[in-house]
């Protein structure tokens, strides 16, 4: 069984307006370091192990429904767990 | 001429979209369920606003994987009109039938509203009953109707006069003001503004009704005069 970690955000060439108001309000709170916000998604999937390599099962439901790669951008990390 | 008014779970304006066609334009119209496995015998599709499936994940994602979708996506290849409106157009995006995608509008604030919109090419089967550069009102109800695409499908956009309506003052930040694009064969058309809350004067406003008629009209067109 496989624990994967999936991160969605907004392509660098979109605008995340979500983002911009959130470094609006953290200026406002004088935390004039931070210069810049992208909000995205996370997501925790558990894989069975089956005859498919799971990295590309992993790609495929990324490409297919978590990410709409017109806008956003996805990495994941996979992480093997032995049953207890 | 027959209409489908396909609801998802969450679909909110399916009633609106049915009486429409049924009471103002007098045509049939059947509600058909999102987990139908044919769309035979309807010579439109309809896909209303609401937020199918909660907008879980992203607006219109969940909706493009259920059954009648297989289906819509067979009646846009055999040539049939379909129109989306609202999450009706955030589904046909997510299902491939348009191009681009839908981001949060610019304010963050869901916009309900009536705003003006001009048509940019009334030589399709949804605004032959328009004038080219004509503006009329149609309301917008949306929290995510900022349309985006890149530039090369922009270009293939404005080249094949695909933008049919624009917003005269842009609500959304949607790109290019764009409000409603129709596919490449010109049968699909999706719109953020809501022609069926426009059929009326006692809804406040009647401008959405030629849409509809264009569509029956070009069908007529089409059909009855072959028979």
């Amino acid at each position: 069984m496989y624990k994967v970690k999936v991160f969605v955000t907004l392509r660098e060439s979109v605008l995340d307006p979500q983002g911009t108001a959130v470094v609006h309000s953290l200026h406002s709170l004088n935390y004039q370091a931070v210069s810049d916000v992208r909000i995205g998604k996370y997501m925790e999937l558990t894989v069975e192990k089956s005859d498919r390599d799971v990295e590309e099962v992993v790609k495929e439901v990324c490409e297919k429904i978590l990410a709409n790669t017109v806008i956003e951008d996805y990495r994941y990390e996979i992480e093997e767990v032995v049953a207890q | 001429m027959k209409f489908a008014v396909i609801v998802f779970p969450g679909s909110n304006c399916d009633i609106d979209m049915y009486h429409a066609i049924k009471d103002e334009l007098g045509e049939e119209v059947e509600y058909v369920w999102h987990d139908a496995t044919s769309l035979e015998g309807f010579d439109a599709i309809l896909l209303p606003g609401g937020f199918s499936y909660g907008d879980y994940l992203r607006t219109g994602a969940i909706a493009r994987f259920s059954n009648v979708m297989k289906e819509v996506v067979k009646a846009a290849e055999a040539g049939k009109p379909i129109l989306g409106v609202c999450n009706g157009f955030q589904i046909l995006l997510e299902a491939g039938l348009l191009p681009g995608a839908m981001r949060r509008n610019t304010s963050l604030k869901f916009i309900c509203k009536n705003v003006e919109l001009r048509v940019e090419n009334n030589e399709t089967m949804f605004s032959g009953s328009y004038k080219q550069g004509e503006t009329i009102q149609i309301p917008v109800a949306h929290g995510e109707g900022n349309y985006y695409c890149d530039e090369e499908t922009l270009a293939r956009l404005k080249e094949n006069k695909q933008i049919v309506f624009t917003y005269t003052n842009n609500p959304n930040g949607s790109l290019e003001d764009i409000a409603g694009i129709m596919n490449e064969k010109g049968n699909v058309l999706g719109m953020m503004p809501h022609p069926e809350r426009a059929v009326d004067q006692l809804l406040g406003g009647a401008d959405g009704v030629k849409l509809f008629q264009s569509i029956v009209k070009q069908w007529r067109d089409s059909h009855v005069v072959k028979a």
